[in-house]
């Protein structure tokens, strides 16, 4: 027990947030651009929901994004659910560990534990590595158990990495850039424009609420404003014979 | 007040006024009014930091209701808190209200509370006859800590059980009985489905229950000797012989209870603005890592107190352990705490307030606020946010600096308390006015 506390106490922190340490691009989301959320609702339930479940995610709630119930059950509900129900998957915990090593994690709440930045840059950073179990590799999460899911649209890139030497200190400099390879079915501003709408609908779904409180937002705040020149009104007026 | 008088209707002409003499005289209904309200006589030069106090008992109150619908939802056991918060969340209507308006609202009552204890410093509040009610502040502020300790373990995420882990085994380190008293605090050997469902019913019941009974106290205490103000004179002192009444002095209600409104609306737009826009504060009110459901098996990176721990979490981590034991550490935490119960006794100025002290008490106070919020600040960053020294420097080489930034802040913090019977008694004062400035 109190090795436990030391190493907490102690140990300088392993790794910094992101655990490559690589610059996180900015994410292009915007909650309220509908169209994006719904061509992200259809990419997650086709290539993620296979592995990754949305425990606390009901489908119903897709309705949010401007879909009928029809249009959910229609393209978006495959493994015959209910609207009503979350999104599990079926895969067995310990299928999926003896798969992958561990079990994909539930990405209800992804867009939170996460930064879409992270995930935005994260699902653009894959790239071959002939070493890894999988045959592939990140520059973001090294080692990461997931294979690159989304290669057929985006291609292969691999992972160059150029050394030279610093003419005034002698030190070397390590230069990594991701090269892409192997073209896939989409270039690479649509294919950053795919994982957008994915990055996009993942932040959603990990707090549906968050456009009804922008809104109700700034209805509290107008009247909020209203009550404090009445607070500050009454204020002065009681305040005047006082010296 | 005699049994005639009682009689009497007691708000002169009004439609209630039969009511309210019924109710009169069964329950000293208005007898409280006048004591607590309206002949509660306040002086009237109370500037900006007198608006925390009743905000702090607004906190306190948005924090029980917003509890209330909470507790309607929430289900107090490790298979199932993780996502009944997140059912509150997202199928419970207004649930993400509730649920922000009480996170928020955590973090907004150690705001109010430290800002109020700032003023309690800085003009002298905890001054004889005020000693009691700063105990009861203190004790408060301690009841606070608990509630707020006890209330972040159940949402039962990542930073929720790891900090829990942490906190638990500081006790853990206390010499000899350390190990059983750890046991006894989780009920199990590790923090588990039986430690939620304590720390629920200490959140939900027993601390609250403490924390009203402490405010009632506090408030109690403060209404028998009067209200301290910036500066820091007796308006007792001076009672206008016609009226019986301090010069100084103005009814609570109705000036200051206008006043406070004012201050409400003001902390609503702060409160709301958060609640709205920003609630996870860039993850200083909900952390990121809180969204992961609590496992066991996995030791997140970066284990963090919310920052209104911060303070003391930086001072635990600047001490090094001694004797193969982190005790020091703990107990120095626990000092920095506890000293604020002996500040009535510690301090020997003759003046109450710091607009008449000397350079002497305002240096060291400078220093210690300085060095609570960069304390703070290192509690929230990594051991190594600001490096290691070279080897060659001197005593520190090879040392990271944030440790002995840190360090260098507990001896400032503590020397605040513990020099103060040398500093206050030695200070150039200026005299106290007779009366209050306004």
């Amino acid at each position: 027990m109190k090795k436990i506390l030391a190493i907490l106490l102690l140990a300088p922190w392993l790794a910094l947030a992101n655990e490559g340490g690589e610059r996180l691009d900015p994410a292009p989301i915007n909650p309220h651009d509908k169209a994006s959320l719904q061509r992200g609702a259809a990419i997650f339930v086709n290539n993620c929901l296979n592995c990754h479940s949305a425990n606390v995610m009901r489908y119903g709630r897709l309705e949010d994004l401007g879909l009928t119930e029809e249009q959910i059950k229609a393209n978006l509900l495959f493994a015959g659910d209910k609207v009503g129900e979350s999104m599990t998957v079926a895969m067995d915990p310990k299928v999926a560990k003896a798969a992958f090593g561990v079990v994909p994690p539930d990405l209800s709440l992804i867009g939170r534990s996460r930064s879409p930045d992270w995930l935005y840059t994260y699902l653009r950073s894959f790239y071959r590595d002939p070493n890894s179990k999988t045959g592939w590799n990140n520059t973001v999460f090294p080692n990461v158990a997931m294979p690159h899911v989304l290669w057929p649209y985006q291609g292969q890139q691999a992972l160059q990495v150029n050394e030279r030497m610093d003419p005034n200190t002698g030190d070397k400099i390590e230069t990594r850039k991701l090269v892409l390879e192997q073209p896939g079915s989409l270039d690479r501003v649509q294919y950053d424009r795919y994982v957008a709408d994915l990055v996009n609908y993942l932040a959603w779904m990990a707090e549906p609420a968050q456009t009804a409180r922008h809104s109700w937002g700034i209805v509290a705040l107008f009247f909020l404003a209203l009550f404090f020149i009445l607070a500050w009104l009454l204020k002065q007026e009681y305040w005047k014979d006082v010296r | 007040m005699a049994a005639t008088e009682k009689k009497l209707p007691v708000t002169g002409a009004g439609p209630f006024n039969g009511v309210l003499t019924w109710v009169d005289q069964r329950f000293p209904l208005m007898a409280l009014w006048r004591e607590h309200a309206a002949e509660y006589y306040a002086p009237k030069n109370f500037n900006f930091w007198y608006y925390f106090g009743s905000l702090a008992a607004l906190c306190l109150v948005i924090q029980i209701v917003s509890g209330i619908f909470l507790t309607m939802n929430y289900k107090p056991a490790a298979a199932d808190a993780f996502a009944s918060v997140e059912y509150i969340m997202r199928d419970v209507p207004g649930g993400w209200f509730i649920r922000y308006v009480h996170s928020t609202g955590a973090s907004m009552f150690f705001i109010t509370v430290y800002l109020h204890m700032v003023r309690g410093l800085m003009y002298g509040s905890y001054r004889r006859p005020r000693e009691l009610i700063w105990i009861f502040g203190v004790v408060i502020y301690l009841a606070l800590m608990g509630e707020a300790f006890f209330g972040y373990l159940l949402p039962w995420g990542q930073m929720s059980f790891w900090g829990a882990q942490v906190i638990i085994n500081l006790f853990g380190t206390v010499p000899f009985i350390g190990e059983a008293l750890a046991v006894w605090i989780r009920g199990d050997y590790n923090v588990s489905d039986a430690t939620l469902n304590r720390f629920f019913a200490l959140h939900v019941i027993a601390l609250p229950l403490v924390l009203c009974g402490l405010v009632a106290a506090h408030l109690m205490a403060l209404h028998e000797v009067g209200s301290n103000n910036p500066d820091g004179v007796e308006i007792k002192k001076d009672i206008d012989p016609v009226s019986g009444h301090p010069r100084d002095g103005i009814p609570f209600h109705p000036y200051y209870t206008v006043k406070d409104m004012m201050g409400v609306a003001v902390f609503l737009i702060v409160f709301c603005a958060i609640v709205f826009f920003a609630p996870e504060m860039g993850g200083y009110f909900l952390e990121a890592n809180n969204f992961i459901p609590a496992d066991s098996l996995k030791t997140p990176l970066h284990i963090a107190p919310v920052w209104y721990f911060t303070p003391y979490y930086a001072m635990l981590r600047a001490i090094p352990p001694m004797f193969n034991s982190q005790f020091p550490g703990v107990a120095v935490m626990g000092a920095a705490v506890l000293i604020f119960f002996f500040v009535p006794w510690l301090d020997r100025g003759r003046v109450k307030s710091i607009r008449y002290r000397g350079t002497r008490y305002r240096v060291f106070f400078a220093l210690f606020i300085v060095s609570f919020l960069i304390l703070a600040y290192l509690g929230t960053q990594p051991p190594d946010v600001w490096g290691s020294f070279g080897e060659g420097v001197p005593i520190v080489g090879g040392g990271v600096v944030g440790a002995w930034v840190a360090r260098l802040l507990t001896i400032l913090y503590f020397a605040f308390f513990l020099l103060m019977p040398w500093y206050t008694a030695r200070d150039r004062e200026r005299p106290e006015p007779l009366r209050v400035t306004h």
